[in-house]
């Protein structure tokens, strides 16, 4: 099973979720933390995995031998990014904006561009105390997250709980991470830029025809609005953790919510359950 | 007219409770929500929307059934996967067009992508140019830029000083977009390891594009072991930090109001953020 956790709004509690799922659930099944915000991975900083695997992510980006260009131009005619250019002497390519599509090559009538792989990231996978790790982490000044992204889900054992840490927001790179989960927890605090991106998380979701529950992060604060949203659409709350300066001093520190507060671990375990039963339910079995 | 972006790396720093305050404590300026993903600063800015145009930007490539001879050669071209079955599945498609170009039947066509809107509305902080990507699309890097263009055409035919913009979490397209030729970055962090990891990173895509910036630290007494370990790395950068923000509920008080914190209580968060702002104005002279 896949269950993604995700957000809309950064800075809500996804990986402090993440984390202490993962670390509640080990020991009972085989768990695996696929850290998926590419752009600002967080969850080592929790988990402290010893890192066996390293490897780098790449792109396939046009090369153009100059010696069989004969400037047709097709090249530059098919590239939806704008990435290649044929002037009358040269072939400009201008890489960053290369989605490595692949079809300047496949179409150039003389053979004469190959591809290379062009580094936009890496993939760091191992272990932490009893869960399988493995996260991406985009090249500063690269703009593509996704091919990291999706790098990363290669890693994906689907025999085991996969959790996935999802970046921020609502577009291509959270639809990247979240699609093919069984199950996505949105993280939200009771607040109306929380509620606001909620509304947008689940609209995303649901277009991706994930069913989806909702943790209500530094609950205490703020309004009873997300409770209400969620009421009226029908979107489960599975678990509710308060504001509250020790577990935010913990987060601070690194340290996660079950390894500072073990009592938490029951919290997760039932949240767990609760997303079993949703999850068994949807797939047309019995209520367990 | 000078451009300040307030970026965070990590989600949920405080950029929009600052810029809010800014909105309020700036003469003669224009707003831009670069946060096209999740857009927060209306929320606290009260606008009244006076343009609300469509974003076409990208394509996506559609199978017509009935030409469709079913070879194959699309899906096992496509380095997306977006092909199953003889479908496209719109939210994998990049609408590169690669299926489009080869397809033996002509049985693809490319079509034409609304994937959001964009506004320029009026607040009584002055205007706010803001967008809404629509749910999981592309090019949010290209919606960015285009909040930011509209932006500067008003700051210039208004002869404003100012184009403040809220910038989106992360390092990546939107990040760049919102960044790239913008004339200061102000870079909220909180005191965790999260905040400092990812303070690292998004200063490092600063110094790519060569964008000067300043820290503030939000919070900065949730862990002020960790704030000096934030100050520290500043200084070996040779970075500033030029404000340290209280963490005071009042913050959250103040969104739930709808209202720029500085204008909801009186506390060291406002005297802090008014401080703030006095080091950026002089420092965009």
């Amino acid at each position: 099973m896949i269950i993604s956790v995700a957000s809309g709004k950064g800075g809500t509690g996804k990986t402090l979720v993440a984390t202490s799922l993962a670390l509640s659930l080990k020991g009972w099944v085989k768990v695996q933390l696929l850290d998926c915000d590419v752009e600002e991975p967080n969850a080592h900083l929790f988990l402290r995995p010893v890192i066996t695997h390293i490897e780098p992510v790449c792109i396939s980006v046009p090369t153009v031998d100059m010696k069989i260009c004969n400037h047709c131009g097709r090249c530059a005619e098919v590239c939806a990014y704008h990435a290649i250019a044929v002037v009358p002497k040269h072939v400009l390519t201008f890489l960053e904006l290369c989605h490595g599509c692949g079809a300047c090559s496949y179409l150039c009538p003389e053979k004469a561009i190959a591809e290379e792989g062009r580094e936009i990231g890496i993939v760091e996978s191992g272990h932490s105390d009893g869960v399988n790790f493995a996260h991406g982490k985009l090249n500063v000044g690269e703009a593509m997250a996704p091919p990291v992204i999706r790098k990363v889900k290669e890693f994906a054992n689907h025999d085991d709980m996969v959790i996935i840490d999802v970046p921020p927001g609502t577009s291509c790179p959270v639809v990247e991470a979240v699609k093919d989960s069984d199950f996505c927890l949105l993280v939200t605090e009771p607040t109306p830029f929380g509620l606001n991106d909620l509304v947008l998380a689940v609209d995303t979701v649901r277009q991706l025809k994930i069913p989806c529950g909702v943790v209500i992060n530094r609950a205490g604060v703020g309004d009873g609005k997300v409770e209400e949203y969620c009421q009226k659409e029908s979107v489960p709350i599975l678990l509710t953790i308060p504001l509250d300066t020790d577990i935010a001093r913990l987060y601070s520190k690194g340290i996660t919510l079950v390894a500072g507060m073990p009592t938490w671990k029951d919290d997760f375990i039932k949240l767990f359950e609760k997303i079993g039963d949703i999850v068994h339910e949807r797939a047309g079995g019995p209520k367990r | 007219m000078k451009e300040l972006v307030v970026l965070s790396g990590k989600g949920g720093t405080g950029k929009t409770s600052i810029v809010a305050s800014f909105a309020a404590l700036a003469r003669s300026k224009v707003l831009a929500d670069c946060d096209v993903d999740a857009a927060d600063l209306h929320l606290v800015l009260q606008p009244t929307m006076r343009v609300n145009h469509e974003f076409w930007s990208g394509q996506v490539a559609v199978i017509d059934e009935e030409k469709c001879t079913q070879c194959e050669l699309c899906q096992d071209l496509c380095r997306f996967g977006a092909i199953k079955d003889f479908r496209v599945d719109p939210v994998s498609c990049e609408g590169c067009g690669f299926c489009f170009h080869i397809c033996p039947a002509e049985a693809i066509i490319m079509k034409e992508n609304m994937s959001g809107h964009w506004f320029i509305s009026d607040t009584k902080y002055g205007p706010l140019v803001h967008a809404r990507l629509g749910i999981a699309q592309e090019n949010s890097g290209k919606l960015v830029a285009l909040v930011r263009q509209q932006a500067r055409g008003i700051a210039e035919s208004d002869c404003l000083n100012y184009i403040i913009s809220d910038g989106p979490p992360g390092i990546g397209c939107p990040v760049i977009s919102s960044l790239s030729g913008a004339d200061l970055a102000l870079l909220v962090t909180e005191p965790t390891q999260s905040g400092i990891h990812d303070l690292e990173r998004v200063l490092g895509v600063c110094r790519h594009f060569g964008t000067p910036a300043l820290v503030c630290v939000n919070k900065y007494d949730i862990n002020e072991d960790n704030t000096r370990r934030i100050e520290d790395y500043c200084l070996g950068q040779g970075l500033e930090v030029v404000a340290k923000v209280p963490f005071d509920n009042v913050v959250t008080e103040a969104i739930v109001k709808g209202v720029p914190v500085i204008e909801h209580a009186q506390g060291g968060v406002t005297k802090e953020i008014e401080l703030l702002w006095h080091c950026i104005s002089q420092a965009l002279k």
